[in-house]
């Protein structure tokens, strides 16, 4: 039976030759993973179940990222929490302030996710790795505890529906304005319990970063899984960093979806996606009306180096326009390093943008950047729900990084070829 | 488990910032997570009015975005008996199960349902009685495999059995 790129992972964890979409299986995880906001509940869990051990200590990751560096007492507490218990039980991959990174950049820039893995982590974005080509999903905090204990977990195997992006993609269009025009199009659920396989020549070309952020908002459309099948560019991502070694799978030809779309890319303008939905999304050129009072460049879905890299060439000599503040977040301690061994920084601070360390804070209203009552904020993040970003009565607008950045110069939303 | 209460009736795509704001998640305590159930919706006040028992009934996509188990978590401990939607995010529906909230897909019951309505739910069958119209509606049948979760009493619970 011909299968998808997530079946045969999905079958392979499960010791079966192949599965069907609908099959109930149990499947062994690679990594578990959860954060300072959803391990509590996991650890409560794990406790009260009376488990005395985790299924294996190399294999449970634990990212204090939400609320870090803590922003008060309470947060404080919970990294504490998570923090005795990867001690107690000797996990190897604790990831401390000042070692960490947000979760879902820092897992794949240290191989700790690789291609062929089922994932499983207690935050949304864990579909991020499909990027990959792993099965990474996102469970709750229960489901976490469990699997910390068993090493396993049930799924329902996932139809899939196959994205094919076609043509060559104009100047400051990148991963994020196709994920963006895609959720656009099939809506908010249009991807509902099923895993969305990207391909297509534009696929074929894009870097990782890009394929990152692509899997990384799968969950925007509903989906359990986004991913895209390994090929020459994740070898060479994972070549020198992949703790464990990689497996390839891909589609066979004839394997079966529950639909098709597919996409010329060649015109496609990037892409804002406008409140209070993901699926808000409209091109740039349509905005341009649309005053702003922050812009952020950042998150799992847009704080790689390769988004400083153009935020920088796109703010490079200019200034960050008087009435807006900009807050820019590398997304790892890696990262952070090296936008500033590439000068990055005088970049962003000449043009008078805030640099902040690692941390998801504003993405979800978190810190570092809230919104008062009536503000409106460009970002390159992934959610712009009611008070996602501070105040019920705020808004978010999502973008590309590029965009962010011309933003944040003109006080507006618009692109890099507006600015003189 | 028979269940009695009024409707809350909510639109499409209720996310889990709407039901738990983020602002909020620096605890897992539920009785504090309860006290900012629904906050930023379109019924802010839904906390302060709103009686033990009472039923949410929504549109489509119920609990989309985060994968916080802290939103069922919220809606339960707030006394919410039941959510009612025609239909629910995937990990919203997951979480649901795992903790204990009864959740039931039903797209002509939410279409036969208005803001104040008195409900009455039988869990096991799945029957949603709408008393103010004398109407009754059957929700989509639990999978199997929940329906041994819920018998086993949870995940957790069926995870200590396979473990034993």
């Amino acid at each position: 039976m011909p299968m998808t790129v997530t079946e045969k992972i999905l079958a392979f964890h499960c010791g079966k030759k192949e599965v069907a979409p609908g099959e109930l299986i149990n499947a062994k995880v690679d990594v578990v993973l959860a954060n300072d906001i959803t391990a509590p509940i996991s650890i409560k869990e794990f406790r009260k179940a009376g488990a005395k051990k985790v299924f294996d200590k190399t294999r449970i990751v634990l990212v204090p990222d939400h609320f870090t560096p803590n922003k008060d007492i309470q947060s404080a507490e919970q990294s504490k929490l998570l923090r005795e218990f990867a001690k107690e039980h000797g996990l190897t991959n604790y990831f401390e302030v000042g070692r960490m990174g947000i979760e879902h950049a820092l897992l794949p820039e240290q191989g700790l996710a690789v291609s062929g893995d089922v994932i499983v982590g207690a935050d949304s974005h864990t579909c991020t790795y499909g990027g990959l080509g792993a099965f990474a999903t996102g469970v709750g905090s229960t489901d976490v505890a469990a699997a910390m204990i068993t090493g396993e977990i049930w799924f329902k195997v996932p139809e899939s529906i196959k994205f094919v992006y076609y043509g060559k993609l104009r100047k400051w269009v990148s991963g994020k304005d196709l994920i963006l025009h895609t959720i656009g199009d099939i809506g908010v659920d249009g991807a509902l319990y099923k895993a969305m396989e990207f391909t297509g020549e534009v696929i074929d070309r894009m870097d990782m970063s890009g394929r990152l952020t692509m899997a990384n908002m799968a969950i925007e459309a509903g989906g359990k899984n986004g991913i895209i099948a390994p090929d020459d560019t994740t070898r060479e991502y994972e070549s020198g960093r992949a703790k464990r070694r990689p497996k390839f799978y891909k589609s066979d030809k004839k394997a079966i979806y529950a639909a098709v779309r597919e996409y010329d890319c060649s015109r496609l303008e990037p892409q804002v996606a406008c409140p209070h939905l993901p699926e808000n999304t409209k091109g740039v050129s349509e905005l341009s009306h649309i005053n702003i009072h922050q812009s952020v460049v950042g998150s799992c879905t847009n704080g790689r180096i390769e988004d400083l890299r153009i935020a920088a060439k796109v703010l490079k000599g200019r200034k960050v326009h008087p009435d807006v503040r900009m807050i820019i977040i590398p997304a790892t301690q890696a990262i952070y390093k090296q936008a500033m061994k590439e000068g990055l920084f005088n970049i962003f601070i000449d043009a008078q943008a805030a640099v902040s360390t690692p941390t998801c804070g504003p993405c979800l209203g978190g810190h570092m950047g809230i919104l008062a009552k009536g503000e409106r904020s460009i970002a390159t993040t992934n959610r712009n729900f009611v008070g996602r970003m501070g105040h019920p009565e705020s808004e978010v607008y999502l973008a590309n990084p590029a965009i962010a950045a011309a933003s944040a110069v003109l006080g507006r939303i618009g692109s890099p070829e507006e600015l003189k | 488990m028979k269940l009695k209460g009024n409707a809350w009736k909510f639109g499409a795509d209720i996310d889990t910032d709407a039901i738990i704001p983020a602002r909020y998640l620096n605890t897992s305590e539920p009785s504090e997570l309860a006290k900012h159930c629904m906050e930023d919706s379109k019924q802010p006040d839904f906390i302060r009015t709103m009686k033990k028992g009472d039923i949410i009934v929504a549109d489509k996509n119920f609990g989309c975005g985060s994968s916080r188990e802290h939103a069922p978590i919220a809606i339960k401990a707030a006394g919410v008996s039941c959510v009612v939607a025609k239909t629910f995010a995937r990990i919203f529906y997951r979480n649901s199960f795992n903790m204990g909230l009864p959740i039931f897909e039903c797209p002509e019951a939410v279409d036969g349902i208005t803001q104040g309505d008195a409900i009455a739910v039988d869990a096991e069958k799945g029957i949603i009685k709408n008393l103010t119209t004398n109407k009754t509606y059957q929700a989509a049948a639990i999978p199997p495999f929940m329906q041994e979760l819920i018998a086993a009493g949870g995940l957790m619970e069926w995870v200590k059995k396979k473990v034993a």
